[in-house]
């Protein structure tokens, strides 16, 4: 198929299905381990999770999978430095 | 300068997709650390009041929470869906998807609003007399909640806007399989507004 747009990449619509239904179970998982109300378990849950879903979002909703390296080496840049003040925070707060 | 053929009809329909898209991420970075700014704080005042932070999250309403988290991810479906159809040169679902996200999105606002409302009619809402009594924690709990889910709204309400013109383009056949570049722009900003969501989810309404 011959488009003005070379760096076309169409995704199949089933790759986002897949990914919406995977989202939706770990939010299940998430939600269930926050009522069942086991402390340790539901907040690593969390910590882990968490980032899961944003990744699955940046990686296949916004493309990111298809993207030049240089685009990645920017959030890659970005999400760095703030994980690195969240990191010096902690730093902080937790030797008051 | 030599002007070929070629450069002059590159002059006629100048577009780069590319340049488009990297300034749209850098505008979505410039996001992220607005809101990585106040998880920040978040972080910070959750390890000094853990249990005031706690006993804030059991008071809100996880149902609505939770429901809108399933709005939100399915509205973020249905915009990556309408680009794969804007690509195929499948217009009329193309606009289904966007105006069934716009729907979506619309639900997480009314749901917002019920939300609210409910808290508002119980005294809880920054600066309120019966919020004063509550501890020292609880209130900065609700004061982070209404300040993240108050800007979070804004970005959905102009997310909103942006997919409404963005219909409109489609339907008017601006927006097609050989140039969709808006179309991935505005869609990037929809699904940002998503991720802010993934993280306010757990911070505030499972994280009691």
């Amino acid at each position: 198929m011959e488009t003005s747009e070379a760096h076309v990449h169409i995704v199949p619509n089933g790759t986002f299905i897949k990914v919406w239904g995977i989202l939706l179970a770990l939010t299940a998982v998430l939600v269930f381990l926050s009522e069942w109300q086991h402390e340790l378990l539901s907040v690593w849950a969390m910590l882990i999770i968490t980032p899961i879903k944003a990744g699955l979002v940046l990686w296949y909703f916004m493309h990111l999978k298809y993207e030049s390296t240089l685009l990645k080496g920017m959030l890659f840049i970005a999400l760095g430095s703030l994980i690195i003040f969240i990191g010096l925070m902690f730093l902080d707060v937790s030797f008051r | 300068m030599t002007h070929g053929t070629h450069s002059t009809a590159a002059a006629e329909h100048h577009r780069d997709p590319e340049g488009a898209k990297i300034g749209m991420w850098l505008f979505l970075f410039t996001e992220m650390l607005l809101f990585g700014g106040l998880f920040l704080l978040y972080s910070a005042y959750r390890a000094r009041y853990p249990l005031d932070f706690d006993n804030g999250g059991k008071s809100l309403n996880h149902v609505i929470g939770v429901a809108n988290t399933v709005v939100l991810l399915t509205s973020s479906l249905t915009v990556a869906l309408s680009i794969v159809a804007v690509q195929r040169d499948q217009r009329k679902r193309a606009l289904g998807l966007l105006g069934a996200t716009i729907v979506l999105g619309i639900v997480f606002l009314f749901n917002k609003y019920m939300e609210w409302s409910a808290e508002i009619h119980h005294g809880i809402y920054p600066g309120s007399p019966v919020l004063a009594e509550h501890p020292k924690g609880e209130i900065i709990f609700f004061g982070l909640y209404f300040t993240m889910t108050g800007l979070h709204g804004l970005h959905v309400i102009v997310g909103l806007i942006v997919l409404g013109i963005l219909w409109a383009l489609v339907k008017k056949g601006s927006i097609h399989k050989d140039d969709f570049t808006k179309l991935e722009c505005g869609g990037l900003y929809w699904h940002l507004v998503d991720v802010i969501w993934i993280f306010l989810l757990p911070l505030f309404y499972l994280a009691a």
